[in-house]
């Protein structure tokens, strides 16, 4: 590819001294991408455009919030009602909240069943992973900011957490609240937090499509790019599929926004934080359900049935280290998966062990947002297994014994041949 | 994996995860009847007559004990009052007054109080949560600015609280100063029974009956907690209708761009 040659003045002055305008060009315009991309590669730079989103309705809401125990719901509920148009930055940003996790697991499991993660591509599907952790932090740290009852006792949770670590863990929480309880600093150091923690998303975002650049992207037939007839320019045929992509997921996102904006949040979080009185049911948001199932699913015996270490790691230790296992596990993925083929679809082992895996992240959703007791603990407790059980064992497993179906030859074959059996009945 | 099954899954996915948080627990009490509120549905607006006979209700009963704190008097002119008729219902609250000239805000140990004006907050029935424990047996009477957000029922849930009062069950134990109330968590509530008919003599003529009350009064609150319901619904409808075009004009482009690929 050669760099192009700039005819207004001023870009080319800029661009002998700083090659911004060549680098835009190189990777939003001439970036070559595997011409058989599906609409599962939408999500993508979806999930860039609710980045920016998410930070421009966060900078206008933080214009009118106040970080304060005593004000903060006030302060939000001002913005409902008289704000210009306040209820509907605030509404908007909520709900992205909400879209941003759909659109991420989509991608992440768009990731899984295609192969995403393997070589070339692990540090730049490791970098995902990080994005993922910090993107729950930064959801986390937003949810208290309103300061309802949800708010509160969720940050009471999980911020106990960290008491688990052995010998300093109390002092930690301590420190994490500012004092010895969630209360006005807790409340602060979130807003701090919540404001910074989506540049550093921004920055790792840069990595992600800086190492994408490098390794070039994955493609549904899961074949390395052999030459230039297997690529096509990003612009225009990715930027109008992409738009087209976007036209789709505004009307989902606007539609829920305007027609049913609470339908995702929790009613408690309508009523003034109080320290006092404790929910019925402290549940997360709907994004967090499976984690919070895996949390929840170890019994206090468990430990003990195996007659190791029953004094130093109880049911909550175990549950914390699985529930945070189970994000940071994934980034062993390229080399618990052993396969040289990557794309799902010359695995017929692997392909239905996937599917079997998105049910049981829906699974644990589902029984996260259940009370955890009677037979919902069990099926939790099942089904955390299986998460585990899954990437563990089965993953590495399938991965050295199964056989695979042969590879096309390059994409362009795939694509030609295509083209030819469409063709066919119309003749 | 073809596209058809991979979306057909994907759909799946989208529905049980919006089925996931839907299905919160509700505490044990009886799932509230279905009521059909002019405001429901994406065309649904509300009913200004009914809900200034809800605020009528509001005023002359509920605000005994119940604050409505994010609410001010010139809110009301929202649903249909003129900014005259606000300023005398504004006029009849006494609001204190703030310090006077000397610097007191009480006077023979009662605070200085002057008539309401519209930038007002509705006038708060207890000066704070201690004031109004004491004066309701030890219980808090919520603040209502929020109610038929704060339950998943919704305004439902107000209406059927509010005429849900009935004799325990024959054996039921109730506790000292509660009222058996089966749409309210734990079937016992500490507010008693506070409608009955022709609590308050409607001025449009209704007849109040407390179920026509009950009703009247659930819209004035979910007017109350979404004032902007109606803003959002018809920009809603605006934006979707300019989005499905806009994304079918993307559609044809990509179809268009695309020609020489496929």
């Amino acid at each position: 590819m050669t760099a192009p040659t700039w005819k207004n003045p001023l870009v080319k002055w800029v661009d002998t001294r700083l090659p911004i305008f060549t680098f835009m060009h190189h990777d939003l315009i001439d970036y070559p991408t595997p011409k058989n991309l599906n609409y599962m590669w939408n999500f993508g730079s979806l999930l860039g455009i609710i980045l920016v989103i998410m930070i421009a309705t966060g900078i206008f809401l933080s214009f009118n919030y106040t970080a304060h125990v005593d004000l903060a719901f006030d302060s939000v509920e001002r913005i409902m009602r008289d704000v210009n148009h306040g209820w509907l930055i605030r509404y908007l940003h909520m709900n992205g909240a909400s879209m941003f996790f759909l659109v991420v697991y989509i991608h992440i499991f768009r990731g899984l069943y295609y192969g995403s993660y393997k070589a070339p591509r692990e540090l730049l599907w490791i970098i995902g992973v990080a994005i993922l952790l910090v993107m729950m932090a930064t959801a986390f740290d937003g949810y208290v900011l309103p300061w309802g009852q949800m708010s509160f006792w969720g940050a009471t949770v999980i911020t106990n957490l960290f008491s688990v670590i052995p010998f300093v863990g109390d002092k930690i929480v301590i420190w994490l609240w500012g004092g010895f309880a969630v209360d006005n600093p807790t409340l602060n150091r979130f807003f701090s937090l919540h404001y910074l923690l989506p540049f550093v998303i921004f920055g790792l975002v840069f990595l992600h499509i800086w190492a994408l650049h490098t390794a070039k992207s994955n493609n549904p037939l899961g074949i390395d790019i052999k030459g230039d007839q297997d690529t096509i320019p990003f612009h225009p045929y990715y930027t109008i599929k992409d738009s087209f992509g976007f036209g789709v997921f505004l009307i989902i996102y606007l539609g829920i926004t305007l027609f049913t904006p609470n339908l995702l949040g929790h009613p408690d979080n309508y009523i003034r934080a109080n320290p006092l009185v404790t929910p019925a049911e402290i549940v997360p948001e709907w994004y967090f359900l499976p984690f919070y199932a895996i949390l929840r699913a170890v019994p206090d015996n468990f430990i003990d049935i195996f007659g190791l270490l029953p004094v130093i790691i109880d049911a909550k230790t175990s549950g914390v280290v699985l529930m945070f296992a189970s994000i940071l596990i994934l980034c062993l993925l390229p080399w618990l998966d052993r396969s040289k083929v990557r794309s799902a679809k010359f695995r017929p082992i692997y392909r239905q062990l996937f599917w079997i895996f998105l049910a049981d992240c829906l699974v644990l959703g589902w029984v996260g947002a259940k009370p955890a007791e009677g037979t919902m603990l069990i099926i939790g407790r099942v089904a955390t297994f299986w998460y585990f059980f899954h990437l563990l064992i089965l993953v590495p497993l399938v991965s050295k014994y199964e056989k695979t179906r042969d590879l096309p030859e390059s994409i362009n074959a795939s694509v030609l041949s295509k083209r030819t059996e469409i063709q066919v009945p119309a003749e | 994996m073809n596209m058809k099954t991979m979306i057909t899954r994907l759909g799946t996915f989208l529905l049980i995860a919006s089925w996931c948080t839907a299905v919160q627990a509700a505490g044990g009490a009886t799932p509230p009847p279905k009521l059909d509120w002019s405001f429901k549905g994406p065309f649904g607006v509300f009913d200004r007559a009914q809900l200034k006979r809800g605020w009528q209700v509001y005023n002359e009963v509920c605000s005994g004990c119940h604050s409505i704190n994010q609410i001010y008097y010139r809110h009301l002119e929202q649903i249909g009052y003129s900014s005259e008729e606000v300023k005398k219902l504004a006029a009849e609250a006494e609001i204190p007054a703030g310090p006077n000239e000397d610097g007191e805000t009480h006077e023979d140990g009662e605070v200085i109080v002057r008539a309401g004006k519209p930038f007002d907050k509705i006038k708060m029935p207890f000066q704070n949560d201690a004031a109004a424990r004491a004066a309701n047996n030890g219980a808090l009477p919520p603040d209502l600015s929020l109610t038929t957000k704060a339950h998943p029922a919704g305004v439902d849930y107000i209406s059927a609280v509010l005429t849900g009062y009935k004799d325990p069950p024959s054996g039921y134990k109730m506790n000292e100063g509660m009222y058996y109330n089966a749409f309210y968590a734990g079937k016992q509530i500490a507010m008693p029974n506070p409608l009955s008919d022709d609590a308050v003599e409607y001025v449009d003529g209704t007849k109040a009956s407390a179920q026509q009350m009950a009703v009247d009064v659930s819209a004035f609150l979910a007017w109350a907690a979404e004032p902007e319901m109606e803003d959002r619904k018809r920009l809603g409808i605006k934006i979707i209708l300019f989005l499905i075009v806009l994304t079918s004009l993307l559609y044809a482009l990509k179809r268009r761009i695309w020609s020489d690929v496929h």
